[in-house]
């Protein structure tokens, strides 16, 4: 296990992720695109954080990335929620623009 | 720093599970399956956190990441108006552009990975590593700890309020002061 084999599998998995956030097109599966980015950069900065500079700095800084995380899945459900009342819509195709 | 050999054959065979569990989310042909493949993604990640000594990071993923998927295995079923389980599905836009982005950007992060010379590392870990984490939130990073609280707060009324139908104000009105309340529906106790 090196740093470079952490960093290679993270960008396999953000690779993936990207896949699915620019093609899907159920706002719900968009989202789960974006969860795959975000999980390689944890997984790339704990690779990071381990082989480089294990301070409590880089720790601290995982559980900002982990908020963010949830900030985002709780904001994304929240919209797809007002999405789906607002214009019966679960598509990002249905809603290329903001106004009703 | 490079573990011991099952070290590298695990945490191999995990990333392969997660790599994989991901390509499945959006090869599935339902939309459960796909949420139950992203938990084995994220639970592969997790498991991968904890080789490299992140415990409390790498439990906090799994713990997070099954509950998240949960929930969203019932928003599937709640929005997308049919059997999420049985009914087969291809809901793919701009294939071929996809497909040619994910594998450029994993070419240039992959060879990024491999051919930059990593400097090599400096200090060393805490003996107790939770613990160090738990005594850098509490010391001197507390602004980190301070900042990332009210914004989960925010996100908690933001959340709330894009996705409640109607709020006391439009049963209330503006002062709060009408009564009854404007319901749709009667109901309650006989008011």
């Amino acid at each position: 296990m090196t740093l470079q084999a952490v960093l290679v599998v993270a960008a396999a998995l953000f690779s993936v992720g990207l896949y699915g956030a620019v093609s899907q097109q159920v706002v719900v599966m968009v989202m789960m695109g974006l969860e795959l980015m975000v999980n390689a950069v944890v997984l790339a900065a704990a690779g990071l954080w381990w082989f480089l500079a294990p301070t409590p700095d880089g720790h601290v800084l995982l559980l900002v990335v982990l908020a963010a995380m949830t900030v985002e899945m709780a904001m994304g459900f929240a919209v797809a929620t007002v999405l789906h009342r607002s214009r019966g819509a679960d598509t990002t195709d249905s809603t290329t623009d903001l106004n009703r | 720093m490079t573990g011991t050999w099952w070290e590298a054959v695990l945490f191999w065979s995990l990333g392969a599970v997660a790599v994989a569990a991901g390509w499945a989310v959006f090869r599935t042909d339902s939309m459960a399956r796909a949420t139950y493949a992203l938990a084995a993604s994220f639970v592969a990640v997790g498991a991968q956190v904890l080789l490299l000594h992140l415990d409390y990071v790498g439990v906090v993923t799994v713990l997070m990441m099954v509950m998240e998927m949960a929930v969203m295995a019932v928003y599937m079923v709640m929005f997308m108006g049919m059997n999420p389980a049985l009914m087969p599905m291809s809901m793919v836009h701009s294939r071929r552009t996809s497909i040619g982005l994910a594998v450029g950007t994993f070419l240039v992060l992959g060879g990024g990975a491999l051919l930059v010379p990593w400097p090599t590392r400096r200090g060393s870990p805490a003996p107790d590593l939770t613990a160090s984490l738990g005594e850098a939130v509490m010391g001197s990073k507390m602004l980190v700890m301070l900042v990332v609280s009210p914004v989960l707060f925010a996100t908690i009324v933001s959340a709330l309020v894009l996705a409640l139908p109607r709020s006391r104000y439009d049963r209330l009105g503006a002062d709060l002061r009408r009564r009854p309340a404007d319901d749709p529906q009667p109901g309650g106790v006989g008011r």
